[in-house]
């Protein structure tokens, strides 16, 4: 135990050590959180997506919080609900079944650019006869403008900004810009309150219809979102324990072993020695990344099939030669002979005794390797190779780059998972440089 | 990144006749090209083994021999008049044919080595999707293209990394503890990230934000008309990635190196060159960097060993056309003939490296003999 604190008094005096512990110590948090807050199948659901799930998220929208440094204000969702909010709606039996049901959503836009896309949804229940709706925008300046008729199924969607009637109403311009538009300056705002005037009637007792309104901003959230709507802050958070386990679990599994084969290596001698290292010059020319590619092709995706390929491949290479030699020292030492004179057996010489003697060398390596197999992981997901259902920083990254996300501007998406590979990436490396200073005393002061 | 012991036992200058040292490495080179040429062949073996694990890739093959012959039968019409059964007799007749003529009726142990002989001479066969530039279909011609673009990109980004960082860290060394000094050492640990990382960064801002250099490829399109301008354009194209490749691990490396040059010109022969008053070039020459040259050359190995598989993702980063991006392309297409060509490849690739770096290390360390174990500290 005095060891331990020993080590962390020392660990102390090195800023970038705490600075590496700091941030691991972050990390587990964020890690710690995504997993209670989103379960893992809730974090499969959300990541697959599909209709209902993400209906809510505008495109491509940035991150909420870049409105703070810009002068010219970009716009959040606007979400309006009569089944949340039932005062939009008023209902009025005209007997005989007939009823109006008559919506207004009125919500103020004082941003300085056009929202992304606005949509309107409908949803009714009837036996026979489908409600009818007919709708009309009406702008701060009190003009009025016709949207559409429609008769409501169960369901029914009404894109406004893929009506390419309003379009040609509003002169050839996109609907999200021409009903937003300034009438003196078309490619001004035209800030003030707005209403969207839907009048409804159904024909039937008991017949119901809601609707809602949702104008589609350009900034959502902390994280702002993707391609597919999906809030990319759910892929940063789950990204976090994903990472953390997979390069903990690699660097863990590939040294213990390594050492454990050295170790064996060096005792028994002889055959298995030769084998061991012949071994490792077959294993040194096989190519990982094109083995992992192959084995993600043809056998499993899942994100611990290649952890286990990763760890099987990592075994050999160069640190099996730099554990035999020090293994070749150890064996030499006089408790060795001792523990062999009272007759201990080979797993007891390997396992008690030799092991424990390199493992504070071990440490060292241990923890800067993990980065290493942070952006293993990183790497494999970028070549389309990713665990397929869970979303990681990996994934996020491909997904920026096969829909272009630097060539069209979208850097948010690039920089959020890059940053936290860079931040997970430095704090393990700093912490690995801080303790190989520790223990290895020639580096001390270099 | 992978460490290499720095407390490596020390080279003791040794003298040795001219004609014994060539004999020596003579020696050394065959029975090293020999064991690296019986590495290759197992090493290969091993990957066939792994892309045609449970007969997988067979089943696929055996599956599209099937499907073109029940298509070729369903559109004759010369067959017609046969009944369901006699159809389905000559269906499977030709498809026995068909799949003997392919070998896959042999067991699998014996196709496997024949499988292996035509991945060591990368007869692979025709490509199920892609295409070489010139048209062909032959998985040697899409692969050979393929490679001259990797080889400059590597050896531009690897030779470069290599001079800049042994200057820099003699540089460091002479100045020790000096401002730029440690910055190089608080820097040292971005070199986790690799270099396809740190070329996302430069795209963005080198191509994206400041719009001086092109987001990727290897020539303008189209390619300019004159031998020179062209040259030109893919210099334009060469710098982005051959930056990412020196700036991932620039740092490491300088560091590295640094801090061993640091500990070898604490020793005592250094000290007595001192105390003779050698002027300081020569020590660093003579004393410094002439015993430290093995180790250099080593993490050397290593990191060219890391970077050419590296270079998969750099180069789809930066759709530069070489091996790389087409590993991606054949990825995406599920196109498993050039995928096992390219693991050849890359297996040939990284034999040929460390051979290289094997002669070159018996050239600068006097110490290895044949069969010395611990070549690689």
């Amino acid at each position: 135990m005095t060891r331990l604190a020993n080590l962390f008094r020392e660990l102390r005096s090195y800023p970038s050590a705490v600075a590496g512990v700091s941030v691991i110590v972050i990390m587990v948090i964020i890690a710690i959180y995504a997993m209670v807050t989103i379960p893992y199948s809730e974090a499969v659901r959300l990541w697959r997506g599909g209709d209902n799930v993400w209906l809510e998220t505008p495109r491509n929208a940035r991150p909420a919080w870049i409105n703070n440094f810009r002068r010219e204000k970009l716009p959040e969702s606007i979400i309006m609900k009569t089944t949340e909010d039932p005062s939009l709606k008023t209902v009025m039996d005209l007997g005989g079944g007939l009823a109006t049901s008559d919506m207004l959503f009125e919500f103020d836009y004082y941003y300085d650019a056009f929202p992304s896309e606005i949509s309107m949804f409908f949803t009714a229940q009837f036996k026979s006869a489908r409600p009818n709706v007919s709708i009309k925008w009406v702008t701060p300046d009190g003009r009025e403008i016709r949207l559409t008729d429609l008769t409501v199924r169960q369901s029914e969607s009404y894109r406004i900004s893929q009506d390419s009637a309003v379009s040609r109403r509003l002169g050839g311009v996109l609907p999200e810009k021409g009903l937003f538009a300034d009438p003196n300056d078309p490619s001004k705002v035209n800030k003030g309150t707005y209403q969207v005037v839907v009048e409804g009637l159904v024909f039937e007792e008991g017949s119901t219809l809601d609707g809602s309104l949702i104008v589609y901003g350009q900034v959502h959230g902390l994280a702002g979102t993707d391609h597919r709507r999906r809030d990319i802050m759910v892929a940063l958070l789950w990204g976090t324990p994903v990472a953390l386990a997979f390069g903990l679990l690699a660097a863990v599994g590939s040294s213990l072993t390594t050492m454990t084969l050295a170790a064996a290596a060096v005792w028994f001698g002889g055959w298995v020695d030769y084998a061991i290292r012949r071994i490792n010059e077959i294993v040194m020319i096989l190519p990982l990344l094109p083995i992992l590619i192959m084995v993600g092709l043809f056998y499993s995706r899942s994100i611990w099939a290649i952890l286990g390929v990763v760890i099987l491949l990592s075994i050999f290479g160069s640190g099996i030669l730099t554990y035999r030699s020090m293994f070749l020292q150890v064996k030499q030492s006089g408790y060795i002979e001792a523990a062999r004179a009272y007759g201990a057996s080979n797993a007891r010489i390997i396992f008690r005794y030799m092991v424990p003697k390199v493992i504070p060398v071990l440490i060292p390596q241990f923890v800067a390797q993990v980065p290493n197999y942070v952006f293993l992981e990183a790497t494999l997901a970028v070549l389309g190779l990713g665990d397929p259902v869970l979303p990681t920083w990996g994934k996020l990254l491909n997904d920026a780059y096969t829909s272009g996300a630097l060539f069209n501007g979208h850097y948010y998406w690039v920089l959020e998972p890059a940053f936290l590979l860079v931040v997970t990436g430095l704090g393990f490396a700093m912490l690995g440089f801080a303790l190989d200073r520790i223990f290895n005393p020639r580096l001390r002061g270099l | 990144m992978s460490k290499i012991e720095t407390t490596a036992d020390r080279a003791v200058p040794a003298r040795r006749s001219a004609s014994g040292t060539f004999a020596r490495i003579a020696r050394y080179t065959l029975v090293r090209g020999l064991t690296l040429v019986i590495t290759v062949i197992i090493g290969v073996y091993l990957a066939i083994l792994i892309a045609n694990g449970g007969g997988y890739v067979d089943k696929i093959r055996e599956g599209q021999i099937r499907e073109q012959i029940s298509l070729s039968i369903a559109g004759n019409e010369a067959l017609r008049d046969m009944t369901m059964q006699e159809r389905r007799e000559y269906e499977q007749n030709l498809v026995a044919i068909e799949l003997s003529r392919r070998g896959l009726d042999q067991p699998f142990m014996v196709r496997s080595f024949r499988y292996l002989w035509n991945g060591l001479t990368l007869d692979l066969g025709s490509a199920e999707y892609l295409l070489s530039d010139s048209g062909s279909r032959q998985v040697r011609n899409i692969l050979g293209e393929r490679l001259g673009p990797t080889l400059l990109l590597m050896a531009t980004g690897q030779l470069l990394l290599f001079f800049t960082s042994v200057f820099f860290a003699l540089f460091l060394s002479r100045r020790y503890g000096s401002v730029i000094d440690r910055i190089v050492v608080a820097m040292a640990p971005t070199s986790a990230a690799p270099a396809w990382f740190y070329g996302i960064f430069l795209i963005l801002i080198f191509a994206g934000l400041l719009g001086w250099l092109p987001f990727g490829g290897m020539v303008d399109a189209p390619p300019p008309p004159s031998p020179w301008l062209r040259a030109l354009s893919v210099i334009k194209h060469l710098v982005l990635p051959v930056g990412a490749i020196v700036v991932s691990s620039i740092f490491y490396t300088s560091y590295y190196w640094r801090t061993f040059f640091l500990i070898y010109s604490s020793e005592d022969y250094v000290d007595m060159a001192k105390a003779k008053g050698l002027p300081s070039g020569a020590i660093e020459r003579r004393y410094v960097l002439r015993p430290t040259l093995p180790t250099i050359v080593t993490s050397f190995a290593l990191t060219l060993i890391g970077l050419w598989t590296g270079a998969i993702v750099l180069e789809t980063v930066f759709g530069w056309p070489g091996i790389g991006r087409l590993t991606q392309m054949a990825i995406n297409l599920f196109d498993t003939p050039v995928i096992v060509g390219t693991v050849v490849i890359y297996a040939y690739l990284l034999a040929l490296t460390v051979f290289l770096l094997d002669i070159v290390y018996a050239i600068v360390d006097p110490r290895v003999k044949l069969g010395g174990g611990e070549r690689r500290s």
